[in-house]
């Protein structure tokens, strides 16, 4: 085999035009930057439309004259209607859990992050992974449009002319009304099921079938990349925490966001070809007998959607458990407790993820003896998320912590983690979901694991990594006045839910003033809602610190945080191709913090061999049965 | 730092357990005879719960606290873990989360996996987009059949098919009406989309899917009037899709079921009884 | 107790024990890390293409179990179920995609004997089977439609149009990738990691091919044998 003499130790070139280098980037740390301006982008529509939300359910019948002004059909006279106020709910819900929740950790901190921890030049398939995010951004774009066609009546008039049903815009809503969930056969049924059932759900259901594919191009090139790029000596029990979340959630993407995508393809088969995948015969909808339809199941659609949407909720929250590791152990300046157990709770979190949809279905009408069996193993996904919040614990035990912003919110992460994923404990059970389920309890649970828990992961990212991806510190001032603010807040908001899930308030109502047993719930609306204002205008203040940060900032030097990792190996920002055309080699595990003996207090993956490294105060080491290779 | 940290963790803390420990914000009252079981199960849940959460908030703002960086050149403890308690705690989870969920199955086994007791009171339950239709079988005690042909809005929404025998003492009003300390049993159906029946007094939920017609049962044990709403997102007016279960003394009950329809005798007589009964205080 | 470069030991055996376009492609399972071995640069594998066209083929494979369950669950949810009579065109595509298989993998060895006419000859034999496989599954809609048989006529064919438009359209990809691979042989290459990639690239489209068969064979079993 000749050696052609040209491609040895080759840098590739990095691209010269503007359009090569910021648009059509092939390069992951651009691509990384271009998801998480994207998830910047979505949160504050879905942080909009919450804050709208909450005036509806606070003032009801209040005229907001600029509503009327932006939605004379859907807020007539300024009033928000029901249809409006579940289309709100419905896009909120969509806007973050996929938009904000499925595109920042994993395509944005991932994708930045993972190829330089573990000593690749770039993701295994720099084209596909150009596609994954403009094909996302298409599917953002689509969401949009939904918004207008639904909203706006001359869009909508233009969809209308594709089909009666399917297609029907300008009801005044913000999108289609279903929930993000989509249930059929509300979903399925067209216009005929109400306002908002027409173009709305027919662009969601493309928007997010774009969505799913996405996704499944960057689940492939994160799986391909991990398992065939890594440097010398980067083993896997050697690869830092947050390369394994994310290499488990792009598991949990591949295998679950075709699940999605087939489901989708068959609730818009049922709209716009007349199939009957999820529509029963005898259907009386409106006033009228729905003809040509007969035979289908709606538990069929519940059962495909939430055999992705389980795991996709672990999608959302494992890169922020990753992330939670790694900086709680760099500011702790100690090993992260137990790294085996870690890597075996991920997994296990990972797995047990895909045998427990059927919780979101207690009441569904299924077999109840497989609730039971579903209701079993869902308290038992809560044993390996309590052995990750033991070992963060355990972290910080005999620690010497420093208190920066990243920090913060690593240890704001393991409270308000605690604090959702424990009432999971309630509503796995079937005898007591009885009275939870669609009840406010289960959106408080959801929020606060979802909704913060996963939030803070990404801002402790941000503040951690933002020096690397620009060379300047993000100001730490406004980052301590960020945190409090929301952290403070986002108890505020969400723990009086579970209050209001007490009283058996439904969820997905526009309006409370109906039923007698909710009159005792006024005063927490109001108080959720005033928390929700402050608590989302204190985000303004981190908009303004990432941003003016960029150009402003202190300069960074290469390894301001004293951390162990490759990126910090690198110049704040990287060169095009990472490591300059030289191939790292790694010597020890990435939590090397606090060795005895050693000259700083931390090792570098890359500080070669040399150091002798004994075990700690009598205790058995947690990273393996054959001494201390590290 | 550190301190003020931990200060606000514990404060949080307190202020969350203050708002379960108060019942300030509390279920209604059981009126089933299932749901005291079912309260005794969420409080052995929510004490679980509430130790956990007060553990690990504690926990974490103790660390926080008691290791703060300070200026002396003491490292952090250089430890990789500790195998013993891994194990340790990893079994003691596992044994409480596991010994939960196996108790929180005997209620719902109680009412799902047996069928109903033989002398239930059956009504079928035709739900709508934004209504509840409730079937009663008459003195004869047999539903009549129905079909979605024979449906109508405003004079039939359950769709009877007077052609049977057994429709002819039936009566279909839009209250639900049991008899208390007696075990009644719903067949649940939609016309339309999937809604949910839901009254919290009575600790118990089921949707009502297209297509399906699905058993339920339980027994109510207090006299009163309570609100029924629906609890799965059904359209614009989902939030009132309003109406009433009624828990009758047996005779009133078997009075009541006795009378026919065709004059509107079962409707006037029920919503007298309507008006006799208040909802509880809240 | 000493640090020992164990490691480093293994990463040299490795780049001994291996080399070129067969070499111990970096699979990275092993401690020693993947991909890097020979010298000091970032030189390309092969697995890297093998590695991401079975986690592809793993996506896909959702996806058809999950319209394969719903296929499932519907036969049995109400007596609507009327199965199709097989279109006897099909037995014909089925025997391209077949052969179509046979044909890829001679053209996949002739590569690895570095047989370059013989790879772009059966190359194009193989592009040839496939798009006669699609013009047939067209040939068997045209006929349904003829019988006024349509996507919505009842649940058997729904799931019939559904499963050979979806399976179709991943072979449309998988001629796409043929295509490809026969203009790249045209490009004369010279550089070692070009003729990596270009291996690489032939191996994971004989995988992909291969399982684009085998989908096929499973779907024609469910959709006209199943009971």
């Amino acid at each position: 085999m000749a050696e052609a003499s040209h491609d040895v130790a080759h840098r590739h070139e990095p691209p010269k035009s503007f359009i090569r280098k910021y648009i059509f980037s092939l390069d992951h740390k651009v691509i990384g930057i271009q998801y998480i301006l994207l998830a910047l982008s979505a949160v504050i529509v879905g942080m909009l439309m919450s804050v709208l939300m909450r005036m509806n359910l606070s003032w009801p019948g209040t005229h907001w004259p600029i509503m009327g002004t932006l939605f004379p059909t859907g807020a007539p006279g300024g009033v928000m209607s029901a249809e409006f106020y579940l289309s709100l709910v419905t896009m909120h819900g969509t806007m973050m859990v996929f938009f904000v929740l499925t595109t920042a950790p994993q395509g944005g901190f991932g994708n930045y992050i993972l190829p330089i921890q573990i000593g690749a030049e770039d993701m295994a398939f720099p084209f596909l992974n150009m596609m994954s995010f403009w094909v996302t951004f298409v599917g953002f774009l689509v969401l949009l449009l939904a918004i207008f066609a639904e909203g706006n009546a001359t869009v909508g008039a233009w969809f209308t002319k594709l089909g009666e049903s399917a297609w029907a815009g300008g009801s005044g809503t913000v999108g289609s009304i279903g929930g993000w969930t989509q249930y059929a056969p509300l979903s399925a049924l067209g216009k005929v099921a109400g306002p908002g059932q027409g173009a709305g759900v027919t662009l969601w259901i493309i928007s997010i079938a774009i969505f799913c594919v996405g996704s499944l191009l960057g689940a492939l090139n994160f799986i391909t990349t991990l398992l065939n790029m890594r440097t010398r000596g980067m083993s896997l029990m050697r690869m830092p925490l947050t390369c394994w979340a994310w290499f488990t959630t792009a598991v949990l993407a591949l295998l679950s966001f075709p699940v999605l995508l087939g489901g989708g393809i068959l609730l818009l088969l049922d709209r716009i070809a007349g199939t009957s995948f999820f529509i029963p015969g005898g259907e009386y909808v409106s006033g009228a007998l729905i003809p040509n339809h007969a035979g289908g199941s709606p538990l069929l659609w519940q059962h495909l959607f939430w055999f992705f949407g389980h795991p996709e909720v672990y999608i959302a929250i494992l890169p922020g458990m990753g992330a939670t590791s790694h900086i709680l152990s760099t500011f702790a300046r100690k090993p992260i407790f137990g790294y085996r157990a870690m890597v075996f709770a991920i997994f296990a979190i990972g797995m047990l993820g895909f045998f427990v949809w059927g919780h979101h279905m207690f009441m569904s009408g299924m077999s109840p003896y497989s609730a039971v069996a579903f209701s079993i193993l869902t308290l038992s996904i809560g044993v390996p998320s309590a052995i990750k919040t033991f070992n963060w614990i355990g972290t910080l035990w005999g620690a010497k912590i420093r208190f920066t912003t990243p920090m913060l919110f690593a240890i704001g992460f393991v409270s308000v983690f605690v604090a959702g994923g424990i009432t999971g404990l309630v509503l796995g059970q079937t005898s007591l979901d009885f009275f939870f389920h669609d009840t406010y309890f289960v959106t408080a649970h959801f929020h606060l694991v979802m909704g913060v828990a996963s939030i803070f992961g990404m801002f402790a990212a941000t503040y951690f990594w933002f020096p690397k991806m620009f060379g300047r510190m993000m100001h730490e001032g406004m980052g301590k006045l960020h945190f409090w603010v929301t952290f403070v807040g986002v108890y505020a908001i969400f723990i009086p839910f579970h209050a209001m899930g007490m009283l058996g308030m439904p969820r997905r109502y526009s309006n409370f003033s109906e039923y007698e047993f909710l009159k005792n719930s006024h005063g927490l609306v109001l108080f959720v809602t005033v928390a929700a204002i402050v608590t989302v205008s204190i985000q303004l203040l981190f908009y303004f610190n990432f941003f003016w940060s960029m150009f402003k900032g202190k300069k960074a030097t290469d390894n301001p945080w004293e951390a162990t990792t490759l990126e910090w190996t690198i110049p704040s920002p990287p060169p095009h191709d990472n490591f300059a055309g030289v191939v790292p080699t790694v010597y020890h595990g990435p939590y090397e913090f606090s060795v005895p003996g050693a000259p700083r207090d931390f090792i570098m993956q890359t500080e070669p061999e040399g150091v002798e490294v004994t075990a700690g105060l009598g205790e058995t080491s947690g990273n393996g049965g054959n001494g201390h290779k590290h | 730092m550190g301190r003020i940290l931990a200060i606000a963790i514990w404060f949080i803390t307190v202020a969350s357990l203050w708002m379960f420990l108060s019942h300030r914000w509390w279920f209604p009252e059981a009126i089933s005879e299932h749901g005291p079981r079912v309260d005794s199960q969420f409080a052995i849940t929510i004490l679980v719960c509430g130790i956990a959460f007060a553990a690990a908030q504690i926990g974490l703002g103790w660390t926080v606290w008691k290791y703060r960086d300070s200026a002396d050149k003491q490292r952090a403890t250089y430890s990789h873990g500790n195998n013993r308690l891994e194990v340790v705690w990893t079994i003691v989870t596992a044994v409480v989360f596991i010994s939960l969920a196996v108790m929180g199955q005997r209620v719902w086994a109680s009412l799902h996996l047996h069928a109903a007791p033989a002398n239930a009171y059956r009504i079928e339950v035709v739900a709508q987009q934004f209504d509840w239709n409730f079937h009663y079988p008459g003195k004869d005690n047999l539903l009549g059949r129905t079909k979605p042909e024979m449906i109508d809005d405003a004079t039939n929404p359950v769709g009877l098919d007077e052609a049977d025998p057994n429709a002819k003492d039936d009566a279909q009003v839009k209250t639900l009406v049991v008899p208390a300390n007696r075990p009644v049993e719903l067949i649940l159906e939609s016309k339309d989309v999937t809604h949910s029946f839901w009254v919290p007094q009575l600790r118990f939920k089921q949707d009502l899917v297209p297509g399906m017609a699905i058993h339920v049962h339980f027994t109510a044990n207090k006299v009163g009037k309570y609100e029924l709403a629906c609890a799965e997102l059904c359209g614009m007016n989902h939030f009132k899709m309003k109406s009433y279960m009624l828990v009758l003394p047996e005779n009133e009950f078997d009075e009541l079921t006795a009378l026919p329809n065709d004059k509107g005798q079962f409707l006037t007589r029920k919503d007298q009884l309507l008006a006799k009964y208040p909802l509880p205080t809240y | 107790m000493a640090a020992t470069v164990t490691n480093t030991d293994r990463v040299i055996d490795a780049a001994i024990g291996g080399g070129g376009p067969r070499g111990r492609g970096g699979n990275g399972f092993r401690k020693n890390g993947g991909g890097h071995h020979e010298g000091d640069d970032f030189r390309f594998s092969p697995a890297r293409y093998r590695v991401g066209v079975w986690v592809a083929i793993a996506s896909i494979v959702m996806l058809f179990t999950a319209l394969s369950s719903a296929y499932i669950v519907r036969s049995a949810s109400s007596n609507d179920w009327t199965p199709l009579v097989l279109p006897k065109v099909l037995w014909l595509s089925s025997a391209f995609i077949v052969v179509s298989s046979i044909t890829m993998e001679i053209s996949r060895r002739s590569l690895k004997a570095q047989n370059n006419r013989g790879y772009r000859l059966w190359l194009t034999n193989t592009l040839m089977l496939g798009i006669g496989f699609v013009a047939a599954q067209l040939f068997a809609w045209r006929q349904l439609a003829r019988q006024g048989v349509y996507m919505a006529s009842n649940p058997h064919s729904s799931f019939f149009y559904l499963f050979t438009a979806a399976h179709g359209l991943h072979v449309l990809g998988g001629i796409l990738a043929l295509t490809y691979l026969l203009l790249r042989t045209r490009r004369k290459t010279d550089t070692v990691e070009g003729e990596l990639k270009r291996v690489g690239a032939a191996d994971a489209a004989t995988v992909y091919w291969h399982f684009l068969d085998g989908l096929w064979i499973c779907l024609f079993l469910l959709l006209f044998f199943w009971k």
